[in-house]
């Protein structure tokens, strides 16, 4: 059976991560699985986890009034959910669906927080891997953003 | 005078001129989106088949309106000749007015082709973005008519929104196969779309293919070829073994009128399709 720690060792946003820190952020690990149709978080709730999808898909959504609940990205296999966490004042902005049954592995943002803060290491070894992440997220959003597919008027 | 002999072949001479459009009949037009047609083509005269190679184009003419280049997005293997085309200026908007039994010019086909036969034995990844999917269905085609001489095959499709998706009842036949991987994304969503939503090039690192051992084709506008072939050399294929189509104001379609000219080469006789390494340096330079 696999190990948390080994499934984080394998997972490529936590490649290099010495064996030390894996330890210390595989205690603030654990299995979670979703339901389809079911929020894994809506906007406004307090952001203390951020997740890691081994299978399954989730939407991001926002909620109009005049247009419904729009999905804005779609997340899957191998992708990270949620950096809000990270952030102050620590809320999430968008609402979590899941589209199909979906499995993850959830880690504790209070307590990741905690113990970057006891080892300022650790802390720089997580932001630069969220700040990929981030400027990754933005890179492909102002893709989107450019309409490129739209008839040139 | 010149002989009937003589007269005889110097017509032959003229019908095979490149410059010269041959009458096609129209024999179906199907609406594929709000702004997109299909049309199937038959020669006027004689029955013989439409040899093209995928990822070529014709030059089509709207008699009285004008000519303009369009990929084939047919099965080479097929009876009819096929073009797929957004109706966005004045002769494909008088084009996707024509009916069955309207008269049609073509000229080609012309440019080079999708290296289908360098990709045996390699995982092949198809990337499209909107109305870029027609110039890659023809490698489609052959490759999936010769199935077992590939490796993994997978499609990932982009489009603007759910409604812009092309070919909508060809991708669910594709998407039941066992043998085809086939994602799809869009830009913006409409409210109750349970699909991918994201650009095309988030969908690269779902397609799991060996990228010591893979041959991408991408098709599509050109920053979205750009970012696309940046994440597949960032996952280790090989710049070499990346292929795109790229588009400019083709003319006289030989390589005669430089209205195509993209640096060095000419887009319609060295072109369309490129092994990337050929043009990675003007794809970045505006001023060309």
């Amino acid at each position: 059976m696999e190990t948390l720690e080994r499934i984080l060792a394998q997972h490529q946003f936590f490649k290099d991560l010495s064996p030390e820190y894996l330890t210390l952020v595989t205690g603030c690990a654990s299995n979670v699985r979703f339901e389809q149709d079911q929020n894994i978080f809506r906007v406004g709730d307090e952001a203390n986890q951020f997740y890691l999808i081994r299978e399954g898909r989730i939407a991001l959504q926002l909620f109009s009034p005049d247009r419904g609940h729009i999905t804005v990205e779609t997340l899957s296999e191998g992708d990270i959910l949620g950096w809000s966490w990270l952030i102050p004042p620590y809320y999430y902005v968008f609402d979590a669906k899941v589209l199909d049954v979906t499995r993850a592995i959830a880690l504790d943002g209070k307590c990741l927080r905690r113990k970057c803060e006891e080892d300022h290491n650790l802390g720089y070894e997580l932001l630069k891997r969220f700040s990929s992440l981030l400027e990754h997220r933005l890179e492909t959003t102002r893709l989107q953003l450019l309409d490129l597919y739209g008839v040139r008027s | 005078m010149a002989s009937v002999l003589e007269l005889s072949s110097d017509r032959t001479e003229v019908a095979a001129s490149p410059m010269l459009p041959r009458p096609f009949v129209i024999k179906k037009v199907r609406r594929e989106t709000e702004d997109t047609f299909t049309v199937e083509l038959d020669p006027r005269e004689g029955r013989s088949r439409f040899e093209f190679l995928p990822g070529q184009f014709n030059m089509l003419y709207v008699y009285g309106v004008g000519e303009v280049p369009i990929s084939i997005s047919g099965d080479p293997a097929g009876s009819t000749l096929v073009h797929t085309t957004r109706a966005v200026g004045a002769v494909t908007k008088a084009m996707a007015e024509l009916r069955r039994g309207d008269v049609i010019g073509i000229r080609g086909p012309f440019g080079t082709s999708w290296p289908v036969a360098e990709a045996r034995n390699k995982d092949v990844v198809f990337v499209a973005g909107g109305i870029g999917l027609p110039p890659l269905r023809p490698a489609l085609y052959e490759i999936l008519s010769h199935r077992e001489s590939y490796g993994k095959v997978v499609l990932l499709y982009g489009t603007r929104t759910p409604s812009d998706i092309l070919f909508k009842d060809e991708l669910e036949q594709w998407r039941a196969r066992f043998d085809l991987e086939v994602f799809i994304t869009v830009d913006r969503a409409s409210a109750g779309w349970r699909g991918n939503v994201g650009v095309v090039t988030t969908l690269i690192q779902k397609a799991g293919f060996d990228s010591r051992n893979t041959l991408a084709m991408i098709v599509g506008p050109e920053v979205m070829m750009r970012f696309t072939t940046i994440e597949f050399i960032k996952r280790g294929v090989n710049p070499d073994s990346i292929y795109l189509s790229m588009e400019r104001n083709m003319k006289c379609g030989i390589g005669l009128c430089g209205h195509c000219q993209f640096g060095p080469v000419f887009i319609c006789k060295d072109g369309p399709v490129f092994r990337y390494p050929q043009i990675k340096d003007l794809m970045v330079k505006w001023e060309i």
